[in-house]
């Protein structure tokens, strides 16, 4: 039996396919989760996909938040539910406090959309297992407000921490401090990140297949801890 | 005070304001002769924007007949012109529906809006057949990069397209930004876009069934476009008159994305007979098409029209162009489950009226009525000009005003800086400032984006289908002969799209010209038309469908004609698509094609010698059929490592680009002249690299199609060696990349 991960679609989310089909070509079971449902459906890991939630006209995922899948997840969350923010995904865990810092508009200001070196930093999360610290990945980065920042003394923890988990190279695309991608939560089981491993699974269509370890690193986590994969 | 049907009869001397609508004096005669009586204020608002210029095609359609008069003998064409657009077969099963339209003026007005508008706008007609609407490009010309109003426009414009698009979730995948000064008061925004479905689930816009529903759902209606189709499309701007801002309507992508999901569900659960979206003429136009399509009568009640400002007159919500709106002919058995899709995705939607079979379309208004007309004569049977037309009289000055002999470069040094000269320039320079701010990676089908010759997704994950589309004109040489022009655009477009290993099938097209009253104007027009539908015959490929944008000038000044030419090609196995950039060090680089000394109206000659004149390049049709058949062959059989056009910037040109691309270098031998090898503009060829061990079956290949082939030299290195000079790659993309970002920071 495939290990079933969800992915939710709020209204405007536009990743959600592309979310979908990587876990599939992972060798995951993809399930698709709606913003109105309140219960998970028994998946063992959710992926909160790319896109313009609720239009996004307020702060990107301040409505997001407040959806009732959002419950259930930041609930699971706590339990060690292993959950992965893209782009507009990381912005609304930023925004349920499941991550610290928040995203904002680029610094220069426009919308960005190139292929995007990465060095991964920390491989002790469930979605980063297959990586190599010090190894670098090439992902599509696309946004209009993804400029990572936190207070001085948030930066300095997620260094001490070891909670920096993906951190631009070769060019920061859109002012982040310290430029950082991606981060974790204490615990680990969370990830956020701005770029989009999920276009990066086949030669075809993306710049790389790198992304694809995420995916397959969760499979791998989930039959580790005895979720059958 | 209500002006109704009734008060109409009654009172026919009352003054109307038919003139500032838009309309003319016989036009308004003739709509009184239609109904026996002047028309109510209502319907005088409805007649006056469906049969404004942009709605009615009046000074076009005696000429775009020949799209159809024409037409080639094809079996692909599924749906043909006259419905929201055309739509063909490319196999197993699939149909794919395109079309390009322009929204030129609203994006000169408010560019973000305007053509954040413009996306959402073609995105609809593509939803409205029935598809999901799977991709965007974006043509688009402005005045001189260093002129202050471009720094208005085009980052506004820009912006818009990107947030929109961005928004919808839609990859943008190719297009055109070129500058003229031509376009300095009237930028031009043309938007395409192309949707997929199955052959089964085609929708089209009729109103059959008398009893069966009338549906708007989507966003509530506004003040914002009314008269967007009269006032501003079809007519020149004028800086004595009012500010046309409250004719540009506002745009709100997330709304629209919606509204695709909600449409898209509903179709799956087949609940619709019949579709139309709300685009230029908003209601009035909805309304009397889809009467006039179907049983041929529909009554509505237009108090029942959800509004964001209550205080909108009747007269008002009947033309306002408000956007993300729809409006769905259902079955009353079908009603209650279409209104739970909808409130699934938090839309909107109201019943409005129903489908009769009285053959009058009647509106309704707080318990009178204030429309009651024979629906087609509203939508179909506007006024028909044949107008004007003649010759300009300095045409025969212009054409005689060759760039042959204009002053060349001769020397190594001399064609090494012009060669970087023309890289760099507004036309030839990288265009990444403006294509980073699209996404053209969501959905996750893009196989090849701009800056490839054409934009190439892949439709069905299981067999690897694909489809290719590529825009192109170069309106310069439609100056100098607009017939000729018109098959160039056509001929680059099929060779873009065929370079990609695409088989072309198929033709869009977005003619944007200048007023057509003007007989010199006209007479671009249908010499334009002529040479494209006498152009889509000879390489059997059908217009399904497109757009006139008139009206396209400063004061009298008319900008470049520019029939933009959209083809769509089908590649069987995407994984076979051919890109344009250098792959591997040893290839061999050929070119295939003719050069001649061909120069007029070339890159060269404007960007060195500000010049405009001469004719244009000969254009061999024949030869650009057996041309894509070589390519797309070769693209089959995996001959070729990659595959780039030759076309603004000649061979010198394609060469810096393609080495650019995965920066490889390249060591060429020019062959003939080196200033014409490198800078003519011959049409009908391309510039392909091979792995060594393929060169003869493409030699083979090439001789089989009596396609000339030159050996240019091998792939390799890291700078660009002519013979006559050498650049560094990285001195090829300083020149490149720097010119945009110093504009626009």
């Amino acid at each position: 039996m495939k290990a079933r991960i969800g992915v939710v679609t709020f209204p405007g989310s536009l990743d959600d396919r592309d979310a979908a089909r990587a876990v599939r070509l992972a060798g995951g079971e993809p399930v698709s989760l709606w913003h109105r449902d309140s219960d998970l459906a028994g998946v063992s890991a959710v992926v909160l996909p790319g896109g313009f939630s609720y239009g996004d006209y307020l702060r990107c995922g301040a409505i997001a938040r407040f959806s009732p899948v959002m419950d259930a997840i930041i609930a699971a969350a706590g339990d060690g539910l292993p959950v992965l923010g893209i782009c507009n995904g990381f912005q609304v865990l930023c925004e349920s406090h499941l991550l610290p810092g928040a995203l904002i508009r680029n610094d220069h200001r426009h919308f960005v959309c190139r292929d995007q070196a990465l060095r991964i930093e920390c491989t002790d999360t469930p979605w980063t297992r297959e990586l190599t610290v010090g190894q670098t990945i090439v992902v599509p980065v696309k946004n209009g407000e993804g400029q990572y920042c936190a207070d001085a003394a948030t930066l300095a923890m997620l260094e001490a921490e070891n909670r920096v988990v993906f951190r631009y190279t070769g060019g920061n695309p859109n002012g982040s401090a310290a430029d950082i991608a991606g981060v974790r939560n204490a615990a680990g089981n969370v990830v956020g990140l701005m770029p989009h491993p999920e276009h990066a699974v086949e030669a075809l269509t993306g710049p790389s297949t790198d992304g694809l370890a995420l995916f397959t690193s969760v499979l791998r986590s989930l039959t580790r801890t005895g979720v059958p994969a | 005070m209500i002006d109704t049907v009734e008060l109409a009869a009654k009172d026919p001397g009352l003054e109307q304001p038919w003139v500032e609508l838009g309309l003319k004096a016989d036009e308004y005669e003739r709509i009184k002769e239609i109904l026996g009586r002047r028309p109510t204020s209502c319907e005088l608002a409805m007649y006056s924007v469906m049969w404004s210029e942009h709605c009615s095609y009046k000074s076009s359609k005696v000429h775009l007949r020949q799209f159809g008069d024409k037409r080639p003998d094809t079996e692909v064409l599924l749906v043909g012109m006259g419905e929201n657009a055309g739509v063909v077969d490319v196999g197993q099963g699939y149909a794919v529906t395109f079309k390009v339209e322009s929204h030129n003026h609203p994006s000169f007005v408010e560019p973000y809006q305007g053509a954040a508008t413009g996306v959402g706008g073609i995105v609809r007609d593509i939803l409205t057949m029935g598809a999901r609407p799977v991709a965007v490009m974006d043509p688009l010309r402005f005045g001189p990069l260093d002129a202050p109003d471009t720094q208005r426009v085009l980052p506004g414009i820009v912006a818009g397209i990107g947030g929109y698009g961005n928004c919808l979730g839609l990859p943008n995948i190719g297009g055109e930004i070129v500058f003229d000064p031509s376009y300095l008061g009237n930028p031009l925004v043309n938007a395409l876009c192309v949707g997929v479905m199955k052959h089964k689930d085609i929708k089209l816009a009729k109103a059959s069934g008398p009893g069966n529903q009338v549906i708007l759902f989507g966003a509530r209606t506004g003040g914002d476009g009314i008269g967007g189709v009269s006032v501003l499309a079809s007519e020149t701007f004028d800086a004595d008159k009012p500010s046309k801002r409250p004719s540009v309507q506002v745009g709100d992508p997330f709304a629209e994305k919606v509204l695709i999901e909600c449409c898209l569900e509903i179709f799956a659960a087949d609940l619709v007979v019949g579709i139309q979206d709300l685009g230029g003429a908003g209601l009035s136009c909805a309304t009397t098409e889809l009467a006039s399509a179907g049983t041929g009568g529909m009554h509505v009640v237009l108090d029942r029209v959800p509004l964001r400002d209550p205080t909108l007159a009747p007269e008002e919500i009947l033309m306002s162009e408000s956007q993300e709106r729809m409006c769905a002919i259902v079955e009353p058995v079908h009603v209650p489950a279409f209104l739970t899709i909808c409130e699934r995705w938090d839309v909107e939607a109201v019943v409005i009226g129903e489908v009769t079979d009285t053959g009058r379309l009647t509106v309704e208004w707080r318990g009178e009525t204030v429309v009651d007309v024979p629906p087609a004569t509203v939508a179909h049977d506007g006024p028909v000009y044949t107008r004007p037309l003649a010759r300009p009289a300095a045409q025969d000055a212009l054409n005689l005003d060759s760039a042959t002999t204009l002053p060349r470069p001769t020397d190594g040094a001399g064609l090494r800086a012009t060669l970087l000269q023309l890289l760099g320039s507004p036309n030839l320079c990288d265009k990444r400032w403006v294509t980073e701010q699209y996404d053209r990676y969501v959905l996750g089908n893009t196989v090849l984006a701009m800056p490839e010759d054409a934009g190439v997704l892949r439709i069905d994950d299981g067999s690897n289908l694909g489809i290719a589309l590529s825009t192109d004109c170069n309106a310069r040489f439609v100056q100098l002969d607009p017939y000729v022009g018109a098959q160039l655009a056509l001929a680059e477009a099929y060779r873009n799209v065929a370079t990609t290993g695409a088989r072309p099938i198929a033709v869009t097209d977005c003619l944007n010209f200048g007023s057509p009253e003007d007989p010199g104007v006209m007479w671009q027009f249908a010499q334009a038309v002529t040479g494209l539908a006498d152009g889509c015959l000879t390489l059997g490929v059908p217009v399904t469908g497109g757009n006139v944008s008139f009206y396209n000038q400063t004061g009298t000044t008319a900008i470049l004609p520019t029939p933009v030419v959209g083809v769509l090609g089908v590649l069987d196995d995407v994984t076979r698509r051919v890109p344009m950039g250098f792959r591997a060090d040893g290839e061999v680089i050929l070119l295939l094609g003719e050069t001649r000394e061909e120069l007029d109206g070339s890159e060269w000659a404007q960007v060195v010698h500000g010049h405009l004149g001469g004719r244009p390049p000969r254009v061999d049709l024949g030869a650009e059929r057996a041309l894509a058949t070589v390519l797309v062959a070769g693209a089959t059989q995996a001959l070729f490592a990659s595959a780039h056009d030759l076309s603004e910037g000649g061979l010198a040109q394609a060469l810096a680009e393609s080495c650019l691309r995965g920066g490889h270098g390249a060591t060429v031998a020019l062959p003939g002249d080196p200033f014409l090898a490198l800078f003519a503009e011959s049409t009908a060829r391309v510039l392909v690299s091979v792995p060594s061990d393929r060169l003869a079956a493409v030699q083979t290949l090439a001789g089989a199609h009596g396609i000339p082939l030159h050996e240019l030299g091998t792939v390799g290195g890291t700078a660009l060696e002519l013979g006559v000079c050498s650049i560094p790659l990285d001195e090829l993309r300083a020149a490149h990349t720097a010119t945009l970002p110093a504009a626009f920071g």
